[in-house]
């Protein structure tokens, strides 16, 4: 116990006073954003731009590759959810959102011009400052693209910084892809390799067919200068993980983002455990040296 | 302060009444133990004469019962169901209401001003538990940034007076020894009693707890009367109803995630999340929205959470823990085991309340004790890649 008496330090005050919420502190007072622009990225999911409403707050709002959201629909709730722009431009906020239950699917049918709320950003995002000299290869599957989109973006502003890059992703069917028309750009003009494949070639598709992990035969990997990133389903962030290490990418090299569920965003509510993590602060990105004992038991 | 240099003092039993008194001037709210529904409750007190009296308590695994007994005495059992938990952190709270103008969220009310409370009867391992959840709540560090509902508990907690009263006759399920958290209180309270059929041994903890003494009819305590409280407490140190060896059980559990006592509690265990609801150290909570009739202001209100529920672990597409082995193993290996890496302390304090609310009756201690006796080592599939020092040789030894 840290006290030694009742008293416990700090002032006392008669009732509770606390500065206003600024974005990022722990508090449950959204600020609002405006929608900018929707584009639609397949069936059940589209990217939202939005702005912050206050201008000194979106001065002065800041984030970084892999950090989260809590995206707030007022009376229906909050969904942890990505930030998938440019950090560089960090007035100008991307969230790619996936409709599954109530607050995506109020999000959903958000207009142009109408307001959500935002607490964030939350979490430690990917080893951007770590990746000097290396190769990078980046794994995404399904939405799991998401956060690796602003690592992409700094990978193509900081070329020269880094060796060789290589994005794998992969989804259901072609029409599934989340950035098609960016990841087939990418892929034809800028210097990364993109590789995309598909678990079922529905309308035409001629590329590779497969589970995202096939992909590995195809590129040539450096163990010892590569850095791996990897977000997807579950599934996904297990196999793949386990295909890296066989490649002896060292456990410290490989990271991974992960899901869980998230009511708070700020390691109080307790939702988001992962063994003695909090994924909400501690994550959601990993180093797999750090979770390698509990990584892939059931249920943890 | 510490009670090592204050000198004890005695206040005669019918001077309870001049003690709740006190408080009640000072502003206080009085809570105390009170009967309700054959259960010790903490409840408002606005004399002595409604405290539980003349009773003592019968614990034991999915079991209690008040019995008459010694009439001379007040605190003759231990806890109940509920405590300060109630008030600090209570089951359901608005954090903030806000409403939609224009373009910009409004917070409509600021929090109420916090509650002046006074805790009459704590026992030492709530205090301890107290503790547990300052730390957790940030209490314990002014500098922290906290949220609308952590400042209502430090403010509440802050503002609070606490009255301990040490065990003498500890409960069936308690194992508050083990767990190096009483059954004297020795930190954390502004006055504490031991209590006698004729009055109680007083110490004072804080200086909070000295001006309240000042107003009391105190008088010295005789020798006997400090050498009988010290064999009781003596006494009641020894009579603990259960124990848990707590030596290297952080890392038993660590190491013992897949463990046949696991599926054994699973086919016993109801889920029901009683024992997370009596818990003192249980922080989990969910906030969710309401809005109002007319649309016009949205209500964020906390409430507790269970780790045995489905949706507390729900991330698309299905509960992480989705069986009753995963949610018991993860409330059983953070109270006793990851709550040391989170938050420095154990998330047990040995007051047995989950051992007896628990409708089939599971005993935390027990259940420990059954791994650490047959402990298996076995982990993840990826444990090799963190036990090794090289690690790009373990890499290359992970199974698929
Ligand atoms: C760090 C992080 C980043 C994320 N980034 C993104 C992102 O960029 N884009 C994105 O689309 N998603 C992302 N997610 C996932 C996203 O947070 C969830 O999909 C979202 O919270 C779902 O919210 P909802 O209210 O729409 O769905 P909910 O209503 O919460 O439910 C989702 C689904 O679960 C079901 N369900 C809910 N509770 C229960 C229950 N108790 N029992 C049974 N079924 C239940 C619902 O019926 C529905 O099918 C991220 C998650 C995390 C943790
Ligand atoms: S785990 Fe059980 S014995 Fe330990 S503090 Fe919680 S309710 Fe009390
Ligand atoms: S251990 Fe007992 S009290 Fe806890 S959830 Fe299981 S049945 Fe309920
Ligand atoms: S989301 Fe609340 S603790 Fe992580």
């Amino acid at each position: 116990m840290t006290t030694g008496t009742n008293e416990i330090s700090g002032p006392a005050t008669s009732s509770i006073t606390r500065p206003e919420p600024i974005c990022g502190m722990d508090t449950w007072m959204p600020v609002a954003t405006r929608v900018t622009a929707i584009k639609r990225e397949n069936l059940n999911t589209h990217t939202y731009r939005m702005e912050i409403v206050d201008e000194a707050l979106r001065a002065q709002y800041r984030w970084a590759p892999g950090q989260f959201n809590m995206l707030y629909a007022p009376g229906v709730g909050e969904a942890a959810i990505s930030i998938s722009s440019d950090a560089d431009t960090p007035d100008m906020l991307d969230h790619t959102i996936r409709v599954v239950g109530s607050v995506t699917r109020t999000i959903f049918r958000t207009q142009v011009g109408e307001i959500l709320g935002l607490r964030g950003p939350f979490g430690v995002g990917w080893p951007i400052d770590r990746l000097d000299g290396r190769d990078v290869v980046l794994v995404g599957g399904g939405i799991g693209i998401a956060p690796l989109r602003p690592v992409i973006y700094w990978l193509l502003a900081n070329r020269d910084r880094v060796g060789r890059v290589v994005v794998l992703y992969g989804c259901r069917t072609p029409e599934d892809r989340v950035y098609a028309e960016e990841l087939e750009n990418w892929a034809e003009h800028a210097p990364i390799d993109v590789l995309v494949t598909v678990d079922n070639a529905t309308g035409g598709w001629t590329g590779p067919v497969g589970v995202v992990t096939k992909l590995l035969q195809r590129i040539r990997v450096n163990a010892e200068r590569t850095v791996v990133m990897v977000c997807g389903p579950r599934i996904l962030n297990r196999v793949a993980a386990s295909e890296f290490l066989q490649l002896h990418v060292p456990p410290s090299q490989v990271y991974v983002s992960l899901e869980r569920n998230m009511n708070c965003g700020f390691g109080r509510c307790g939702h988001c455990q992962y063994g003695h993590w909090f994924v909400c602060k501690d994550g959601p990105v990993f180093c797999f040296k750090d979770i390698a004992d509990i990584f892939a038991i059931e249920e943890i | 302060m510490n009670a090592d240099d204050s000198v004890r003092q005695f206040l005669p039993k019918a001077s309870l009444e001049a003690l709740i008194a006190a408080l009640r001037d000072q502003g206080y709210t009085v809570l105390g133990p009170r009967e309700r529904d054959g259960v010790i409750a903490l409840r408002e007190v606005h004399a002595a004469a409604d405290l539980a009296h003349g009773m003592h308590d019968e614990q034991a695994p999915g079991h209690y019962r008040l019995t008459a007994d010694d009439d001379q005495l007040y605190f003759n059992y231990v806890l109940g169901a509920d405590g300060p938990k109630r008030y600090l952190f209570p089951a359901q709270q608005r954090v903030v209401q806000l409403h939609v103008e224009g373009q910009r969220f409004v917070m409509d009310a600021a929090s109420p001003a916090p509650p002046k409370l006074a805790f009459l009867g704590v026992r030492a391992c709530e205090l301890a538990a107290i503790a547990v959840q300052d730390r957790v709540f940030g209490a314990d560090d002014p500098r922290t940034f906290r949220c609308e509902a952590e400042l209502s508990y430090c403010e509440t907690r802050r503002n609070a007076f606490f009255v301990a009263v040490n065990c003498t006759r500890p409960g069936g399920t308690c194992f508050c020894v083990s767990m190096g958290t009483g059954p004297k209180a020795e930190r954390g309270y502004d006055l504490a009693l031991t209590e006698l059929r004729a009055g109680f041994v007083v110490e004072i903890g804080s200086e909070r707890g000295r001006e309240v003494a000042a107003q009391l009819p105190l008088r010295l305590p005789t020798e006997a009367e400090l050498e009988l409280a010290d064999i009781k407490l003596a006494q009641a140190r020894h009579s603990m109803g259960r124990t848990l060896q707590t030596d290297g059980l952080r890392t038993t559990l660590a190491r013992n995630i897949e463990h046949p006592r696991w599926d054994q509690v699973a086919k016993r265990c109801l889920s029901c999340g009683n024992c997370t609801m009596v818990c003192p150290t249980c922080f989990c909570s969910t906030v969710v929205d309401s809005s109002a009739l007319d649309g016009g202001s949205v209500t964020r209100t906390r409430l507790w959470e269970s780790c045995f529920t489905h949706q507390f672990s729900y991330a698309h597409p299905g509960p992480v823990r989705h069986s009753i082995r995963g949610r018991y193993r993860q409330w059983l290996r953070h109270k006793l085991s990851t709550w040391w890496d989170q938050f420095g302390s154990s998330g047990c304090v040995g007051c047995g309340r989950c051992i007896t609310w628990c409708p089939v009756g599971i005993d935390i201690t027990e259940e420990a004790c059954a791994i650490a006796a047959t402990p298996s080592q076995s982990n993840s599939p990826f444990a090799e890649a963190w036990e090794g020092e090289g690690e790009a040789e373990a890499a290359g030894e992970v199974p698929r």
